[in-house]
C-alpha cells in the first residue's frame, strides 16, 4: 500500500538504491572487464566472489582485524582471478565462445559446492568496517553503512580506472582489447594481460562480496541475485563498456528501489522480473545497450 | 566395388540397437532404473529442443527450463481442469477447461501452447543477439517462479499444483512405472525423427547457414525473421512436452520445479552431447540424469561424500569433458566413426 | 652475415601450404622489396618472420634462429612489423599507440626521448596526437603505423603493402619518408608490395614471389629490365 510520497522517503529510496547499485556496478565492471579481453561473460564472477569473501570471514574469525584482512582477501582474489585465467581459461581460449560460457558454468557449480563443503550451508554473519547509525541529511536519513559502501565500492572503481587510464600495462591492457594480434607485434604478452585483467575483475568482485555480506549474510548463495543484477547492468551499459557497467549498476540499483517502493503491482515478489523487463525494453530500443558500441552490419 | 555404404550401414544398425535396447529396457532393469531412464527421455526431449536453437541455429538459451515449466503448468491445468482446481481448494481461473483432460492428450496441446509462446517470444529476440539474448532468456528463467507464484489463478501459486497419480490409461495390462517409461520415450522417438527431417531439410540448412553467418545467410535469400523464429518456436514445443511429461511424471508442479539451474544444466548438458549433432544428446541426457547421482556416490569407490562434493565433482567433470572433448559426445563418436569412413572411401 | 635470412621457409594454414621453400636476405642498412600477385604468399613470408605464423625451414635474425618463438619475443629482438591493414590500436589515441610504439623499451621514457625524431619525419602528428586513431584518414593511419613501429628502433622494418588504398601522392610521400629512414639512420627495410613501381623505386633489391617461392631475384635495376616482371608487375 503506497503511502503518501514524501521527498525524505524518496530520497532513502535513492541513497539505498545507490549502495545496492554501487554493489552491482563493481560486479558488472569486473563482468564488462572480462568481456572485453576474453570476450565472454564469466558467469562464475559471483561464486568467486562468495569464496573470497568467506576467506575473508576465516580470516577475520582467526584474529585478523578487518582492514588487513580485507586487503590480504583483495590479494587472493587477485591471484585467485590470474589462476583461474591461467590454468582453466587458457586452455579453451581458441574454442567457440559457448565452450568458454560452459567452463565458466561449471566453474559457478564447483565453487557454489566447494563453498557450502568448506564452510557448510548455515547462514553466517560478516562484520562491516561501518558503523551502525545513521546520518539525517535535509530529512533524508541515510545509514553510514550505505555510505561506506557506496564510497568504498566507487573508490575500487576509480582506482582500476586511474589504473587503465595512466599506466603502461594498462594501456597495454587497453590495447590488448583492441587488437591482440597488433599488441603481440608491439611485444606485448598477451596472455598474461588477459590473466591481469582476471585478477582485476577479481578484485572488484571480492570488494562487492565483502561491502554486500553484512548487509544480506554470508551463506553460498549470496551472489545469485547480485550476479544476474549486474549482467542486466553491464548489458544495459553495453556489454563493452566500462562506463556503462558503473552508470548502469548505479541506475538498476535505484530504478529496483523505486519500483518496489512505488508500483504497486512490483511489491517486492516482482522486483527481479520488472526490472528485466524494463532492462529487455531498454535493450529492443537500443540493442547495444545505452553506451554500447553500436555494432554496423554491412550486408 | 566401392564400398561407401559402410558407415551408414553401421550407423543403421547402431541405431537399430540403441531402438531394442530402449524398447527392453523395462524388462532388464529394476522399477527405480525404469523411472531413471524414463527422466532420460524427458531430457533428451528437452535437450533435442535446446540442440535445435543452440546447435543448430546459434541462438544462446539460458532460460529453458522456463519453457518446460510452461509446458507442465499448461498440461497440469489441462489434466485438472476447473473441477481439479477446485478440489486442491484453488480458485480457478476462467480461462480453464470445465473438465478433467486425460495425460496423454494433455501432452500435445502443452507442447504447441508452448511452441506457440516461444515462437512469440522468438519476435522480439531477433532484435537481440549474443550476450543480449542470453541475458534476455535468463531473465525469462529467473523470472518465471515469480510471475508463476503471482497468478495464482491459473498455477496455483507458490504451493503449486497436485495431479491426481498417473495410471495407466484405457485398461492397458502395463504398470505404471512401464507405461510412462514407453510414453515418454516414444515421445522421444516421434520428435526425435521430427528434429531429423527439420535438420535434414532446408529448414536445418537454413537454421545453420544463419548459424554460420547471419549476413552471408541474408545473402543467400535466407529470411532471419523466419527461421530464428521457428527455431525458437520448435525449441520450446520440445522443451513443453518435455515440461508435461515431466509434471505427469512426479504428478506435482510448483513454480520451484523448474530452476534455473535446470536451465544452466540443460545448456551444459547440450555442449557435452554436441552442439549441433543429433546423435550425442541420449549422452547429454544421460548425463544430466546420472552425473549429480554418481558424483555424489561414485560407482565402484565405496564413499559416500558430502552432499555438497556433488556439485563440486559435476562442475570438475562438466569442466573436463568440455575440455578435454572438443564438440562433445558426438565428436567423439565422429573421431571413433573415422575409421570406419576411410574404410567406405577405399575402392 | 645477413640482418635476414630465410632459407628454405615453409609455411601453412591448415592443410594448405602458402609458402613452398622461401629464401631471401635482407642485409643491415638495405632496402628490399617482395613482389608479387595477390596470395603469392608476400604477407605470409612476413608473418612467418614475424612469428605469427608457424613455419618451417630457417629464418635468422641477427644471427639469431627466430625458431618458434612467439611474436613478442620476435619483437624484442628489434624486429618491426607493420602488418597488412596497419593492425592500428582504432579506439587508442595516437600518443597512445606511440606509446604501445615503446612499450618494449620502458614506454614513457623512450617515447619522450624518440617523440621529437618522430615528430620531425611526421610533423602533423604532434598536433593531432590525442585524435582517435580510427577516425584517421588511410594515409594518416598508415603513417601513425608506421611511427609507432619506429618508435623502438628496430634494426629492421617489415611494411606488409603499405601503400594499400592509398592515393597516389600519400604513397610517394609515405615511400619518402621510408627512403630517409634508411638513409638518416640506417634502417633496414623489406618492403612487401603489389605497386611493384613504387616499391622498386625505393628498394635497392628485390625478390619476385610466386606461389610460395622466390622465381626472380636481383637489384632493382635488373627486374625492371627482367621481361616478365615488366609485362606481369610493371604493366609496360
Amino acid at each position: 500500500m503506497p503511502l503518501a510520497f514524501s521527498w525524505a522517503d524518496f530520497g532513502q529510496q535513492v541513497t539505498s538504491g545507490l549502495a545496492a547499485g554501487a554493489i552491482y556496478a563493481s560486479v558488472a565492471l569486473a563482468l564488462v572487464l572480462i568481456y572485453r579481453s576474453t570476450d565472454v561473460v564469466n558467469f562464475a564472477q559471483g561464486e568467486m566472489a562468495t569464496f573470497t569473501t568467506y576467506i575473508a570471514w576465516s580470516l577475520m574469525h582467526h584474529g585478523l582485524s578487518y582492514w588487513p584482512a580485507f586487503v590480504l582477501t583483495l590479494l587472493i582474489a587477485f591471484g585467485g582471478g590470474v589462476g583461474v585465467e591461467r590454468l582453466l581459461i587458457r586452455p579453451v581460449e581458441r574454442r567457440p565462445e559457448i565452450v568458454i560460457v560452459i567452463v565458466t558454468i561449471g566453474l559457478l557449480i564447483a565453487l557454489n559446492g566447494l563453498t557450502g563443503w568448506i564452510w557448510g550451508p548455515e547462514v553466517k554473519a560478516f562484520d562491516s568496517p561501518f558503523p551502525n547509525n545513521t546520518v539525517d541529511v535535509g530529512g533524508v536519513v541515510i545509514s553510514v553503512q550505505d555510505i561506506g559502501t557506496f564510497c568504498v565500492c566507487l573508490a575500487t572503481v576509480l582506482v582500476v580506472w586511474a589504473f587503465f587510464r595512466f599506466t603502461t600495462v594498462g594501456l597495454a591492457m587497453r590495447a590488448v582489447a583492441v587488437n591482440p594480434d597488433a599488441s603481440r607485434l608491439m611485444g606485448v604478452r598477451v596472455g598474461w594481460m588477459l590473466a591481469l585483467g582476471w585478477g582485476l575483475a577479481a578484485v572488484l568482485g571480492a570488494v562487492a562480496g565483502m561491502m554486500a555480506a553484512p548487509t544480506v549474510f554470508l551463506d553460498p548463495d549470496m551472489m545469485l541475485v547480485i550476479l544476474i543484477y549486474a549482467f542486466a547492468a553491464a548489458v544495459l551499459g553495453g556489454i563493452d563498456s566500462p562506463v556503462g557497467a558503473v552508470v548502469g549498476g548505479l541506475v538498476l540499483g535505484v530504478v529496483i528501489n523505486l519500483l518496489g517502493r512505488y508500483v504497486n503491482f512490483v511489491g517486492q515478489e516482482l522486483r527481479l522480473p520488472s526490472a528485466l523487463a524494463l532492462l529487455l525494453l531498454v535493450l529492443l530500443i537500443r540493442p547495444s545497450g545505452l553506451f554500447g558500441r553500436v555494432a554496423v552490419r554491412r550486408v | 566395388m566401392p564400398r561407401v555404404w559402410i558407415l551408414p550401414a553401421v550407423r543403421a544398425a547402431v541405431l537399430a540397437g540403441a531402438v531394442v535396447l530402449i524398447a527392453f529396457l523395462p524388462r532388464l532393469v529394476s522399477e527405480f532404473r525404469v523411472s531413471q531412464f524414463t527422466y532420460v527421455g524427458i531430457y533428451f526431449i528437452a535437450l533435442l529442443g535446446l540442440n535445435i536453437l543452440t546447435g543448430y541455429n546459434g541462438q544462446i538459451s539460458l532460460g529453458h527450463a522456463a519453457f518446460m515449466a510452461i509446458g507442465g503448468y499448461t498440461a497440469a491445468a489441462l489434466i485438472l481442469g476447473r473441477p481439479g482446481f477446485e478440489l486442491l481448494g484453488q480458485h480457478p481461473s476462467h480461462l480453464l477447461p470445465d473438465s478433467a483432460m486425460r495425460p496423454v492428450f494433455a501432452i500435445p496441446i502443452a507442447g504447441a501452447v508452448t511452441g506457440l509462446i516461444g515462437y512469440l517470444l522468438g519476435i522480439p529476440a531477433l532484435r537481440l543477439a549474443g550476450v543480449s539474448l542470453a541475458l534476455a532468456t535468463f531473465a525469462l528463467a529467473v523470472s518465471l517462479p515469480s510471475i508463476a507464484k503471482h497468478f495464482e489463478h491459473l498455477t496455483g501459486g507458490g504451493g503449486g499444483l497436485s495431479l491426481p497419480l498417473a495410471k495407466t490409461p484405457f485398461g492397458l495390462d502395463v504398470s505404471t512405472s512401464h507405461w510412462l517409461y514407453y510414453e515418454a520415450w516414444v515421445c522421444a522417438a516421434v520428435l526425435f525423427v521430427v528434429a531429423w527431417i527439420l535438420v535434414r531439410g532446408r529448414v536445418g540448412r537454413g537454421w545453420r547457414a544463419i548459424r554460420d553467418g547471419e549476413v552471408a545467410a541474408v545473402s543467400s535469400g535466407v529470411s532471419p525473421a523466419v527461421y530464428k523464429t521457428l527455431a525458437f518456436g520448435v525449441s520450446a514445443a520440445f522443451a513443453g512436452v518435455a515440461g508435461a511429461l515431466f509434471v505427469i511424471q512426479v504428478s506435482y508442479i510448483n513454480p520451484d520445479t523448474f530452476p534455473l539451474s535446470l536451465s544452466i544444466l540443460l545448456l551444459a548438458s547440450v555442449v557435452v552431447g554436441g552442439l549441433g549433432s543429433l546423435s550425442g544428446v541420449v549422452v547429454g541426457a544421460l548425463v544430466l540424469e546420472f552425473l549429480p547421482i554418481y558424483a555424489q556416490q561414485p560407482p565402484l569407490v565405496h564413499v559416500n561424500l558430502a552432499k555438497q562434493a556433488s556439485p563440486v565433482t559435476f562442475g570438475v567433470v562438466l569442466i573436463l569433458i568440455v575440455v578435454l572433448m572438443p564438440g562433445g559426445a558426438a565428436g567423439l563418436l565422429r573421431l571413433l566413426a573415422r575409421p570406419l569412413a576411410l574404410l567406405g572411401k577405399q575402392r | 652475415m645477413a640482418l635476414l635470412e630465410l632459407e628454405g621457409v615453409e609455411a601453412r594454414y591448415g592443410p594448405i601450404k602458402a609458402l613452398h621453400g622461401v629464401t631471401l636476405t635482407v642485409d643491415d642498412g638495405e632496402v628490399v622489396a617482395l613482389l608479387g600477385a595477390n596470395g603469392a604468399g608476400k604477407t605470409t613470408t612476413l608473418r612467418a618472420v614475424s612469428g605469427t605464423v608457424r613455419h618451417e625451414g630457417r629464418i635468422a635474425f641477427g644471427g639469431q634462429s627466430i625458431g618458434r618463438r612467439t611474436p613478442d619475443r620476435v619483437a624484442r629482438l628489434g624486429l618491426g612489423h607493420v602488418p597488412e591493414g596497419r593492425g592500428l590500436f582504432s579506439e587508442l589515441t595516437v600518443w597512445e599507440n606511440l606509446r604501445m610504439g615503446a612499450y618494449m623499451r620502458g614506454e614513457r621514457r623512450t617515447l619522450r626521448k624518440e617523440a621529437p625524431r618522430i615528430f620531425r619525419y611526421f610533423p602533423w602528428m604532434e598536433r593531432r596526437r590525442d585524435q582517435q586513431a580510427g577516425t584517421l584518414s588511410g594515409g594518416e593511419q598508415q603513417m601513425v603505423a608506421l611511427a609507432r613501429a619506429l618508435v623502438s628502433r628496430p634494426r629492421l622494418l617489415m611494411l606488409d603493402e603499405p601503400s594499400l588504398g592509398l592515393a597516389p601522392t600519400v604513397v610517394q610521400e609515405l615511400f619518402r619518408i621510408v627512403s630517409e629512414l634508411n638513409t638518416n639512420d640506417g634502417l633496414a627495410v623489406l618492403v612487401v608490395e603489389q605497386n611493384a613501381n613504387v616499391a622498386l623505386a625505393a628498394a635497392a633489391r628485390a625478390y619476385v614471389l610466386e606461389v610460395g617461392e622466390v622465381v626472380i631475384e636481383g637489384t632493382s635495376d635488373e627486374l625492371r629490365r627482367h621481361e616478365s616482371v615488366r609485362k606481369s608487375y610493371l604493366g609496360y
